[in-house]
């Protein structure tokens, strides 16, 4: 999967460390980072994330496997 | 009213060009999309890559999502070359064309390279802005170099310096001003970072440059600064600012220079003359538009945030018809940064502030909200690690209200307003 979290929102207020604690996580009282490459089998904890956070700071979709990588 | 459009194609493949190609899909445009990108790469967040990624933490994979039915064809690896703007048409690289009947640029920045070719030139000598620069640096970072000399006393200087002392890595910051981070936080804020740095072990040169590099074998050794001091290094990350990527519209009467690709309120692209670009649009890091928030005056801003608000505006603008149906790109400008553990949040434009006052928490504290004034107006707050206050202050910064804003009129009589 991919996640990405608008930081410019985000308030710490850590509610995804509890829904997908290997995923994200907190570095000083408020410095999230996060895996912005998870494993598929995560699907289930990172969506908890996603509608766990109060401010809806986190974005998530499966990897796009389409073609069209090259020019 | 113009046409519906068919035939739609974005030039720059990152944040500002994918999030409009999603913002046109969800509202309803079913025609031919293009992403052109001269990156190999799918559309990637850079943000962490200042951070997390070059700590070697999660992966590096930065990707950005989006939705699995986005129909978009990228055409990647491949530079756009030249803009016909009486054709509608973008040259690429490989001489292909690609007409549009409407256009977004948005091919944002570069870092700027170290001023002397030949020492740019040397191994070990590194600029960070893209996924293959972050790899190249984060495996010469996990080598542990002796020490690593940092040039630049912005953002990213700060945060790659964190990096390192994170990664137990010596680090020597050479700051050409005599406060760092003070274009963007004011002196006060910028030289509480400085503080911090300090702290953490970072070797903190104010008015510091480098005279020369010294190399053995195409390789760097050692660096002597202008008052004379050698410093033995062979790792040196130049973060020296941006330039923006507008070489390729060079001879379309686009006016664009080294300040950005002019555009209107509703981020349209202008003529050098002055009118407006028919169906071209500009949005992100690129882009130098009237901030209603300061009079009209022309900024760009080369923040996550503006990327992400420019291209849905642009977006919605591109599928509007006229005018009169457009709206206005009134984005406040916002902008994060992590570094020591600390977050520092800004929110409005601090520069040209003539006065500063700490509305929560204290400076010795480094925990605290500051406002920023104008001539008696709010223009600005920043927080460091009090981010929970900050969404409060955007209406005063959104109205102008009087500066200090009205916070707790208990504490009101307590606020010192000061010097930024
Ligand atoms: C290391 C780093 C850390 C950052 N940290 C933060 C942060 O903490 N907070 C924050 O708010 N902002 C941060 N930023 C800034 C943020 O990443 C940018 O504002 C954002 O990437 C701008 O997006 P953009 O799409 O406008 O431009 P860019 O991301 O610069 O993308 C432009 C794309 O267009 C491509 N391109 C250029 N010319 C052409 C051409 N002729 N043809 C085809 N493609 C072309 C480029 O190669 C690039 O892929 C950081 C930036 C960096 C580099
Ligand atoms: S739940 Fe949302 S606000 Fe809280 S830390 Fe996570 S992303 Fe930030």
């Amino acid at each position: 999967m991919k996640v990405v979290v608008d930081l410019n929102r985000c308030q710490a207020y850590a509610q995804c460390l509890y829904a997908a604690p290997g995923h994200f996580a907190l570095h000083g009282k408020e410095a999230l980072v996060y895996d912005p490459s998870p494993d598929e089998a995560a699907r289930g904890e990172i969506e908890r994330a996603v509608h766990a956070c109060p401010v809806r700071a986190i974005t998530a979709y499966s990897d796009d496997t389409t073609a069209g990588e090259a020019a | 009213m113009t046409t519906a459009p068919e035939r739609i194609v974005v030039v720059g493949a990152s944040l500002a060009g994918l999030t409009a190609a999603q913002h046109l899909r969800a509202r309803g445009y079913a025609g031919a999309l293009t992403l052109v990108g001269d990156e190999p790469h799918r559309p990637y967040d850079r943000p962490p890559l200042s951070k997390q990624v070059l700590r070697g933490l999660f992966s590096a994979d930065t990707t950005l999502p989006h939705p699995p039915d986005l129909g978009v064809e990228f055409r990647l690896g491949q530079p756009a070359t030249r803009l016909d703007l009486s054709e509608r048409a973008v040259e690429l690289g490989d001489g292909s064309r690609l007409p549009y009947d409407r256009l977004l640029i948005a091919t944002g920045t570069r870092a700027r390279p170290w001023p002397d070719p030949e020492e740019a030139a040397l191994a070990g000598v590194f600029t960070l802005r893209g996924r293959d620069d972050a790899q190249r640096l984060g495996a010469r970072l996990q080598a542990r170099p002796d020490r690593v000399v940092l040039v630049g006393g912005g953002f990213i200087g700060f945060e790659v310096a964190s990096t390192c002392r994170d990664l137990d890595i010596p680090v020597t910051l050479l700051v050409r001003d005599a406060v760092p981070l003070a274009a963007a936080l004011g002196p006060r804020l910028g030289g509480l970072i400085g503080d911090v740095a300090r702290e953490k072990g970072v070797d903190l040169r104010l008015e510091s440059e480098i005279e020369r590099m010294e190399a053995r074998d195409g390789h760097l050794v050692a660096v002597t600064l202008k008052d004379g001091t050698r410093i033995e290094s062979d790792c040196l990350v130049a973060a020296i600012g941006t330039l923006r990527n507008v070489e390729w519209l060079a001879g379309s009467g686009l006016e664009a220079d080294a300040g950005g690709l002019r555009c209107d309120a509703f981020c349209r692209a202008l003529h050098e003359d002055g009118g407006v670009a028919e169906g071209v649009f500009a949005a992100g890091d690129v882009a130098r538009w009237p901030n209603p928030h300061d009079d009209d005056a022309l900024v760009a801003v080369e923040h996550w945030g503006n990327a992400r608000a420019q291209g849905e505006t642009a977006a919605a603008n591109m599928l509007a018809g006229d005018a009169s149906a457009m709206r206005r790109h009134d984005h406040l400008p916002d902008f994060w940064s992590q570094q020591f553990g600390l977050t520092i949040k800004l929110v409005g434009l601090a520069e040209g502030a003539d006065s500063f006052a700490v509305m929560h928490g204290s400076l010795e504290e480094r925990c605290l909200l500051a406002a920023y004034g104008r001539d008696g107006r709010t223009i600005a707050a920043a927080s460091i690690d009090s981010a929970r206050w900050l969404p409060a202050y955007k209406a005063a910064i959104r109205e102008r209200a009087p500066f200090p804003p009205i916070a707790d009129a208990v504490d009101q009589p307590r606020l010192r307003v000061q010097e930024p």
